[in-house]
């Protein structure tokens, strides 16, 4: 059956299945795997067929695992690829941050020259945007924990959340949740010191 | 360790677009075809997806995916 013949059923049915028709559908899944991936990361550096090949072969096996996952709302062929690409992604940050560790990332984990940065970085700053930069300092110390900062100044050094969770034995959406709730509660406090998110965007629109 | 202005800003932008509810990367991801289906097609987005875009906006990753996926999706499509 071609490709372009399967619907979303046949899809389901087919690689959820045995025999001929699953053997079919795998192959035919995978050439377009790595034709979209292909698409996706020809120039990127460290990018091979080889490198593709395996991307897709792991993540046809995570397809398999989550086909239930799968609610039509898509076509397959677009819910698979963005498997496929989260796969591939993670990898690849996996090899570039390897050898990088967190401690390396953060240094001293210490956002308290964040007001002089700023200050020296724009001395004509507006006082607005240094009394909020001086608040959230404080708040950062007093109602953060040691790891929410730490996760969060990760985050803005660049690390990928993959790899943060790596050092800190946790998963990605572990360490999504940690820097949502500091988010949260960075937010609500710059709220309840008078700054309301409009105040925050004119400040630091770029 | 300093922050430079960019980080800076960053941290502002994120936490003005925070929002109590959000969803997860892992979420994010089994929603995103949909999204992206949508998106390329230029239709609006129902309120379930729009929590994708709010997501999308904050997460650095699922939004470099994204664009990935944009990518892989013109050659699926052509």
């Amino acid at each position: 059956m071609d490709t372009l013949n399967r619907n979303n059923e046949i899809w389901l049915s087919h690689l959820g299945g045995a025999g001929s028709d699953q053997q079919a559908a795998l192959a035919d899944l995978r050439a377009e795997l790595l034709r979209g991936l292909h698409r996706a990361f020809w120039s990127w550096k460290g990018v091979d067929d080889d490198f593709l090949e395996d991307a897709v072969q792991d993540a046809l096996l995570r397809i398999l695992d989550h086909l239930g996952q799968f609610a039509g709302r898509s076509r397959f062929l677009t819910w698979a690829t963005a498997i496929a690409i989260r796969v591939a992604m993670s990898e690849l940050r996996r090899r570039r941050w390897q050898d990088v560790s967190l401690d390396e990332v953060i240094a001293d984990a210490d956002f308290s020259p964040l007001w002089t940065a700023a200050k020296d970085a724009e001395p004509t700053a507006g006082w607005e945007r240094q009394t909020m930069l001086a608040t959230l300092r404080d708040i950062i110390h007093q109602q953060l924990s040691q790891k929410q900062r730490t996760a969060l100044l990760a985050e803005l050094k660049g690390m990928p959340q993959e790899e943060i969770a790596r050092h800190l034995g946790s998963n990605r959406n572990a360490v999504y949740k940690l820097t949502h709730d500091a988010r949260k509660r960075l937010k609500q406090a710059l709220e309840a010191a008078g700054y309301q998110a409009a105040d925050i965007h004119v400040a630091f629109a770029e | 360790m300093l922050l430079s202005r960019k980080e800076i800003d960053s941290l502002m932008k994120l936490i003005g677009l925070t929002q109590d509810v959000e969803l997860n990367c892992e979420q994010c991801l089994y929603l995103i075809a949909e999204f992206a289906e949508r998106e390329l097609a230029g239709k609006t987005l129902p309120a379930g997806l729009q929590a994708v875009e709010q997501h999308l906006s904050v997460c650095a990753e699922c939004r470099e995916e994204y664009e990935a996926l944009q990518q892989a999706l013109r050659e699926l499509s052509a």
